[in-house]
């Protein structure tokens, strides 16, 4: 090997499979082997996988393979080094294009020429240049629009159950989404991890109606793709929206659905690489893993692109101390969470303001933002809520009759929350003064000095008091 | 100088061949890129290497160099305002380096060397000069003066000594002759990361750390050189309750920790503390805080150095006699770190896969703080307050527990009340503080003689209303007597018109002492002749409506500014005007 000619131009070919267990491959009489590069491995018949080198020694790479091993024979399988770590070349026009999840594409054209190669698992954000989020994101829902609030950089996700209507959800933040004072159109990236053909056929559909199609790209490892792909993709696809939204300034929101086959695909290997496992088997690093997944949002300083990521993840068995959820919920900017029980009362979207959070929303609405009332409102409609839930148990001890008045009140605010302010169509998009206004006519069956969140001046402004009409 | 070759990689962890002898924890870089890493263990010819940056890329057979000292931080002026990474480089710096995105291989002096500061020299040729004491000062921002300290290890007679004047942190100023030689200081100094900076000894905690936050101050104070835990689940306000005590605690300086935290939040810290005020000096809270962001994204190693970065940091000012608060968050992200590294080491793991000697470093971590008389003799702390986040808000995890045993201090935060937007969410029923004995003479010498007292008669309704509640439960309020139902009003009030605190808003944010103890008495006030009101027979719904006050004490938090708590006196002779009014129909 001459010193002069760059490593990345040598392409290194072994044959030294001589281990084969789980996705790991050994491969032994390797030199100038680094860690985490990008192997491509070549079966007899000619076809590829990949992979990277997980550990490596001086003679000795352990090889990770990404797509499944297989069929792979050690006698016959040829490991290739490429010397670089695994590169995913992104491109604008990869908007429009339908991909798997180790981007490889699906709709039958090539891929176009890329205009950047760029290392998949990207490099953190200095906490100095980052911008911090301020911009309101009016979905046109209103649980989210008045009492969680999503923020341009915001990430933000779903917390679901299976069977609950967060495909719905998602792919109606994806549609109606806009700024106050802009129609710059978002860029959407889809990522789907292990999830079943027809949700990825419904968000195409979905897409497709909307017109967004030309403006979003996909990314599908579906339910019966290799789990290990599972991990490539959203790295594919963050890859991606950080060309777009920072090289190129543009705005993208990125749907990354089902967490939860993302972790699960994790452990899988974690248990196949023999390392100790944490709480229900998932590693040790689940949080940091995931966290560099997450932490790929954000607005960086002197450029106009965003990224905003709306992770959908359902809950095993509707449990929110699942290490999944609750990693989750320790990275991301708050949560929306989705209830069982209002989905069965008929409610959509069946979205539990009292657990949901935006951590982001206290920058971003009020004064110059919204309107000045919107903090104290939202504030106001949390507490009076979480009372609801007191008043409701208590009722179902002593019957709704032997209730007092002002309990009385509460139950019928809590019914008007649910049903008029929290449910609405799929198809509609409530401005935030609609919104914010149907807020201040639910919370008015309330009497006013329940209401000790607002002050006076707000109460006279927007209290709708019933006496007077 | 190389000291060896690398065998082994993965993740964070290297294994090298030695060619020349390493110490054990020695600083080294790894490959041509100087990736910063630190000696886990030496077996035979083969030593065991954390990095503290990413390793994809490093070959086996790449070089090692040593540097013959453990990982250490620079010491001297221009910390303050500054954020700096896990193994302290300035992120401003980096980012004009490498751009927005954290590169690796890339370097900057955690301190400049071209900024000049104005030294004034405070003692004089044939001074004789013990460690840790002051020689210089530096005026390091408009209220802080940066006492510039013999180290720890040295003492000698000054034989020359630089004039007043402007000079960069590297610049020989003072020369002394000690039983070594001749030994030359200037501004900079520097201490390895792990190891506690050398005190005379320890003194009792007897100062409050005043944090503005009513439940904190009045029902679970902590102490200056105190240590408290804040365990909370996902969305209990663990951070906001942070960056609370992080703004308004009358430390003189403060050390913020993000470690394995979200980007955002350091950015937020970064935008909202220069616009702040420290209500004690009026000048920038930027100027009294010192940032250490690892985020969560950032190389899991340098997570796992960034407390102890924070904590060397901290030492250093105390010994120059102020008092420092450290917060951290959130301890177990620390925790996670340890148990990674260990985990790539191949331990084997105790609890839940972390390694057995969590709890000890943990300890070791706590026991860093205290109230201390320095080497020179002034009194300075350190207060550490550590954020835990427990997996699903199970404070039965192994990091909570092992805390719990190492701080005096728990406010335990709760998702219910969380969901209920109380916050702070700190449960008054499971939260404690253990300094309350020591610190209420000061409360006594300053505030009120009787602080112990009202936060015991407040304590004391809130508990009432724990056991009233369970009752109620089954048979709903209104079945129950008046006096218990009046304690239900009063407990109420008490939560929402003191326990609960905006940080958001202007004037809620913080708390005066003078304006906490107005309010309680004020609260207790009325408790008490309510109470006597009732024993006469009023029913509790003629307190509850005729006294229509109810929404205006609520509101007192955020309309009755600091400086003006007589404007509570004011409203407390409106209740008991109307009180008397409705009093005198039963003869109370």
């Amino acid at each position: 090997m001459s010193a002069d000619i760059p490593d990345r131009l040598i392409t290194k070919l072994y044959r030294g499979v001589d281990e084969v267990y789980g996705s790991i491959l050994g491969v032994s009489g390797v030199s100038g082997v680094a860690y985490n590069e990008d192997v491509e491995i070549r079966l007899r018949d000619g076809s590829l996988r990949r992979g990277h080198v997980l550990a490596v020694s001086e003679d000795k790479a352990i090889v990770e393979v990404w797509t499944g091993t297989s069929g792979i024979e050690p006698e016959s399988a040829r490991a290739r080094f490429t010397g670089v770590p695994l590169q995913f070349g992104v491109s604008v026009e990869l908007l429009g294009r339908v991909m798997n999840g180790s981007g490889e594409p699906l709709d039958g054209m090539a891929l176009p020429v890329s205009d950047v190669m760029a290392d998949v698992n990207g490099a953190p954000i200095n906490p100095t240049e980052r911008e911090y989020p301020r911009d309101l994101i009016i979905t046109g829902v209103s649980a989210i629009d008045a009492t969680n609030t999503l923020i341009r950089g915001q990430k933000l996700p779903i917390f679901s159950g299976s069977g609950l209507p967060h495909n719905e959800l998602a792919a109606q933040i994806a549609r109606q989404a806009h700024l106050k004072h802009s129609d710059e159109p978002f860029a959407v990236i889809f990522a789907a991890m292990g999830v079943r053909h027809d949700d990825a056929e419904y968000f195409r559909n979905s897409f497709e109606e909307s017109g967004a199609q030309s403006s979003t790209a996909m990314f599908l490892n579906l339910a019966d793709d290799p789990p290990m792909e599972r991990i490539l993709t959203p790295h594919l696809a963050l890859t991606l929206a950080e060309h777009l939204a920072f090289d190129l300034e543009m705005h993208v929101l990125v749907i990354m659905t089902d967490m939860t086959n993302y972790g699960e695909a994790l452990r899988e290997l974690a248990s196949q690489r023999g390392e100790v496992p944490s709480r229900k088997g998932y590693p040790g690093y689940l949080y940091s893993d995931l966290a560099a997944l997450y932490e790929r949002t954000g607005i960086l300083k002197g450029k106009r692109g965003s990224i905003t990521q709306m992770p959908i993840l359902t809950m095993p068995n509707d449990d929110i101390s699942h290490p999944i959820p609750d990693l989750t919920g320790y990275i991301t900017e708050g949560q929306i969470v989705l209830s069982r029980d209002m989905h069965l009362s008929g409610i959509y979207p069946c979205i539990n303001v009292l657990p949901s959070l935006s951590r982001l929303m206290k920058d971003g609405i009020g004064a110059g933002f919204t309107r000045e009332d919107h903090p104290a409102l939202a504030d106001q409609l949390y507490a009076a809520y979480a009372r609801v839930q007191e008043v409701r148990s208590l009722a179902a001890v002593i019957g709704e009759e032997e209730l007092a008045s002002a309990d009385r009140n509460y139950l019928a605010f809590g019914e008007a929350f649910e049903r008029n302010f929290i449910g609405q169509k799929q198809t509609e998009a409530r401005s935030v003064d609609e919104t914010l206004d149907l807020g201040w006519r639910v919370l008015s069956l309330l009497p006013q000095e329940e209401l000790t969140r607002i002050n006076t001046q707000d109460l006279k402004l927007h209290y709708v008091d019933k006496s007077v009409n | 100088m190389e000291v060896g070759k690398i065998t082994w990689i993965s993740g964070p962890v290297v294994k090298v061949r030695i060619s020349s002898p390493l110490q054990m924890l020695e600083q080294v870089e790894v490959s041509d890129m100087h990736l910063v890493g630190e000696v886990l263990s030496i077996r035979g010819d083969e030593a065991t290497i954390q990095v503290y940056e990413e390793t994809e890329g490093i070959k086996p057979g790449a070089p090692v160099y040593g540097s013959g000292a453990p990982l250490a931080v620079e010491l001297g002026p221009g910390l303050i305002g500054r954020i700096f990474d896990g193994i302290q480089r300035p992120l401003k710096d980096l980012a004009a380096l490498s751009g927005a995105f954290i590169q690796r291989g890339f370097t900057a002096a955690p301190l400049s060397r071209e900024t000049k500061w104005h030294f004034s020299p405070s003692v004089s040729i044939g001074t004789a000069l013990t460690p840790g004491q002051v020689w210089g000062v530096v005026p390091e921002t408009a209220n802080l003066q940066h006492r510039l300290m013999l180290p720890p290890n040295v003492s000698g007679t000054v034989t020359w000594l630089a004039n007043e004047g402007d000079y960069t942190i590297d610049t020989p100023l003072v020369k002394l002759s000690t039983v070594q030689g001749e030994v030359t200081c200037s501004m900079l100094q520097r201490w390895p990361v792990r190891q506690p900076r050398p005190i005379r000894e320890r003194v009792a905690p007897s100062e409050p750390l005043l944090t503005g936050q009513r439940v904190i101050d009045i029902l679970f104070p902590i102490a200056k050189g105190g240590t408290a835990a804040i365990p909370g689940g996902f969305g209990a306000g663990k951070t906001v309750l942070q960056h609370a005590l992080a703004k308004w605690s009358d430390a003189d300086i403060v050390v913020y920790i993000g470690c394995g935290e979200r980007g955002n939040e350091m950015t937020d810290v970064l935008i909202e503390f220069p616009k702040l005020q420290d209500p004690r000096t009026g000048r920038s809270l930027m100027e009294r805080t010192i940032l250490v962001a690892n985020t969560s994204n950032m190389p899991v190693a340098a997570r796992e150095a960034s407390i102890y970065t924070g904590i060397t940091l901290a030492e250093y000012y105390r010994d120059m006699g102020y008092a420092v608060a450290l917060m951290a968050d959130s301890t177990s992200r620390w925790a996670e770190a340890l148990r990674e590294v260990s985990g790539r080491l191949e331990e084997m793991p105790a609890e839940e896969g972390f390694p057995a000697y969590l709890p000890s470093r943990l300890a070791a971590f706590y026991e860093r703080a205290g109230r201390v008389t320095t080497l020179a003799g002034n009194t300075g702390s350190v207060t550490v307050v550590g954020a835990i986040s427990p997996p699903s808000a199970d404070f039965s995890e192994p990091v909570t527990q092992h805390t719990q045993r190492f701080v005096r201090v728990f406010w335990a935060l709760d998702k219910d009340l969380a969901a209920a937007r109380h916050f702070p969410s700190i449960n008054w029923l499971s939260s404690y503080s253990g300094y309350r004995d020591d610190i209420s003479a000061w409360w006594g010498a300053h505030q009120a003689p009787d602080w112990q007292d009202l936060g015991k008669q407040m304590m004391a309704i809130l508990q009432q209303e724990s056991s009233l509640l369970d009752i109620a439960k089954l048979v709903g309020q209104d079945t129950l007597p008046d006096m218990e139902r009046f304690i239900l009003l009063i407990a109420r009030t008490i939560k929402e018109a003191f326990l609960q605190q905006n940080a958001m808003d202007p004037v809620d944010a913080y708390s005066s002492p003078a304006k906490q103890v107005a309010l309680v008495r004020l609260l207790l006030h009325i408790y008490d002749r309510g109470r006597k009101i009732i024993e006469q027979g009023c029913p509790v719904g003629r307190l509850q409506n005729e006294m229509d006050l109810w929404p205006e004490i609520v509101r007192a938090r955020a309309t009755v500014p600091n400086d003006q708590p007589e404007l509570l006196q004011e409203l407390r002779t409106r209740v008991d005007a109307k009180l008397n009014v409705i009093g005198k129909d039963y003869g109370a």
